[in-house]
């Protein structure tokens, strides 16, 4: 919490909205909640993508995303680091506060963003370079020059994606010599080395065989000692793996988010139910 | 139906026959009537005796002279625009189609043109300001190998410009998304991801406007090449002799055709072998760029 050393209550330095804020983020200390989602709405062109979402991710714990195809996952998702500023004529509505800072302003810095909060994408993406370059790359565009640091980090990281002893003696190798599921953890890797705080998951298994997704699965699940880590997955045995929470999804609406137990077992929305059921989607 | 199947099977496999045949046949003569005239003299000797006799080294010398400083200019500039045109400009936008409606058309000038607009913006506006300015004689507002480089160099800015976009453009989107979600700058992620991968496809248009370089002649007809040289070019500033014009004048101005001939045959023959021998260069790279990429 950046302290100014000043009390907000009986200080006249700050603007009503700046008290707001300031009470907000002590309320999200305290509940341990890293992301908020206030009202939200994102629109490509005139067409909303996503509805005034309202949610809270808390640190340390796996959110899902689940919902059918089309429903704004991946919007959502790329809405945490700003991917979607990618995308000419997106709007959006709202704010998402990371750590207490809205980071939907303009000024917002994309850069300190995106080292703070990083992503794993569905389909393996290594760079077309050898192993230790890829995992290198997010310490090398920092500046980092160091040989001996950039190696132990590149180890670290490696070891932390579970694929030190599959990789380690063959670094040089390029990225695009390994398996599907290797070139994810290796992805994977590659998004740790710099030490984000939240890792996003966009469907990372969906091209993965049934083996390499349990890999996956157990190394999300020792991950979020360390992280926080939000995933979408079409997948809901998936998602009642290795989710603590999960938000259903449904044309663009946040319809329920609650512990993943009470999702799949007695959900409050009757349209939850039915997806989980398998009556759609 | 089937019958006609047949026939345009046939037709177009005829009409690469015929391509193929007129390939080989030019390439025949040449090496009969030229091989002949390769030595080591042919190689290292200026030419002598009204160019009747003696070797081409002084044409070779200032080739490569020339599609080096050429090179020079325009890489950078061609490169730039490329880049620009793939990764600023506003896709789409009026002004972005207009400026590549420009280049295509650039491409579309013939050559001689720009050998002329050469004459007139190079030597004559640019070379006699900096005469002008750096208070010199005639130094650069004369024909040199500086301006005939530079004219080259814009003769082929479309292919570099345009093989440079292509190249960029093919960079897969996963790739600069990756990069930017480990916090990449659009700069970082232009110069560490996709300049890399574009490479080979930049250094294609690079090699391909060399070797169309070094063949033009009406580019430096008048703002460079010299007839004959009695000396070898040192500087920018210098004339110079080059192989395509080497044939042009060996071929038309001869005094004595008869005994010319094995020279001309010699010297197309060693323009060929340039050219065919910076392709396989460029295509050697490729493969070995493209390896190193999986791809
Ligand atoms: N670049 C885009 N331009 C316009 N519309 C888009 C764009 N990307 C997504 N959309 C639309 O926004 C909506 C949400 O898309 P999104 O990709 O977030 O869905 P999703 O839930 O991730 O789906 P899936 O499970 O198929 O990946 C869809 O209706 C989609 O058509
Ligand atoms: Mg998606």
């Amino acid at each position: 919490m950046e302290d100014k050393g000043i009390n907000p209550w009986v200080s006249t330095e700050y603007s009503q909205p700046e008290y707001v804020r300031m009470i907000e983020n002590i309320h999200a200390l305290n509940e341990n909640l890293i992301v908020r989602v206030e009202d939200f709405s994102l629109f490509y062109g005139d067409k909303p993508a996503l509805k005034r979402i309202n949610l809270s991710i808390k640190k340390n714990r796996v959110t899902a995303i689940i919902g059918p195809s089309g429903c704004g996952k991946s919007t959502l998702l790329r809405a945490f680091n700003r991917m979607n500023d990618l995308i000419p004529n997106v709007r959006i509505e709202g704010r998402i506060l990371i750590d207490g800072e809205d980071i939907c302003k303009k000024d917002t810095d994309l850069v300190a963003l995106r080292r703070k909060v990083g992503m794993v994408f569905q389909k393996p993406n290594p760079f077309p370079m050898s192993i230790y370059e890829n995992v290198a790359f997010g310490l090398k565009i920092a500046g980092e020059k160091d040989r001996a640091r950039l190696d132990q980090l590149v180890e670290k990281s490696l070891r932390q994606a579970a694929l030190w002893d599959e990789a380690g003696d063959i670094l040089d190798r390029s990225a695009l010599t390994l398996s599907g599921g290797q070139q994810q953890r290796l992805c994977l890797a590659r998004a740790l080395v710099i030490e984000p705080e939240i890792i996003l998951m966009d469907e990372p298994a969906s091209a993965l065989d049934p083996i390499s997704t349990a890999k996956l699965e157990a190394l999300i699940y020792s991950l979020k000692k360390d992280y926080t880590i939000v995933i979408v997955t079409h997948n809901m045995q998936q998602a009642a793996r290795v989710a603590d929470y999960t938000a259903f999804l449904l044309l663009g609406e946040l319809v329920e988010y609650d512990e993943t137990r009470k999702i799949f077992t007695n959900p409050t929305d009757k349209r939850t139910e039915d997806y989980i059921t398998g009556r759609f989607g | 139906m089937k019958g006609w199947d047949k026939f345009f099977a046939l037709a177009s496999g005829l009409c690469v026959l015929i391509i193929f045949a007129f390939l080989f046949w030019i390439i025949f003569i040449i090496a009969r009537n030229g091989a002949g005239t390769i030595s080591w003299e042919f190689f290292t000797a200026a030419p002598v005796e009204g160019m009747t006799e003696g070797g081409i080294f002084p044409a070779i010398y200032g080739t490569v002279f020339l599609v080096l400083v050429m090179t020079v200019f325009l890489m950078p500039f061609g490169v730039m625009a490329g880049i620009y045109l793939a990764e600023y400009a506003p896709q789409n936008s009026r002004l972005t189609q207009a400026i590549r409606l420009a280049v295509n058309n650039l491409a579309g000038v013939p050559s001689i043109v720009f050998g002329l607009f050469g004459v007139g913006f190079f030597i004559q506006y640019a070379g006699r300001g900096l005469d002008r300015t750096l208070g010199l004689e005639t130094v650069f507002s004369q024909p040199c190998l500086l301006w005939a480089a530079a004219t080259l160099a814009i003769l082929n800015l479309p292919v570099v410009i345009k093989t440079s976009e292509e190249a960029i453009k093919a960079v897969p989107l996963e790739h600069r998304e990756a990069a930017f979600a480990l916090g990449a700058t659009k700069l970082k992620m232009i110069v560490r991801v996709v300049l890399p991968q574009a490479f080979s496809g930049i250094l294609t248009g690079a090699i391909l406007s060399v070797s169309r370089g070094a063949g033009e002649v009406a580019p430096i007809l008048f703002t460079g090449a010299a007839y004959y040289l009695p000396y070898i070019p040192k500087l920018p500033t210098d004339q110079f002799m080059e192989l395509g014009y080497h044939i042009f004048v060996l071929s038309t101005q001869s005094p004595d055709v008869d005994k010319t001939q094995p020279l001309l045959y010699g010297t197309i023959l060693v323009l060929l072998l340039l050219t065919l021998a910076l392709n396989t260069f460029a295509i050697g790279l490729r493969v070995r760029m493209r390896r190193k990429y999986g791809r």
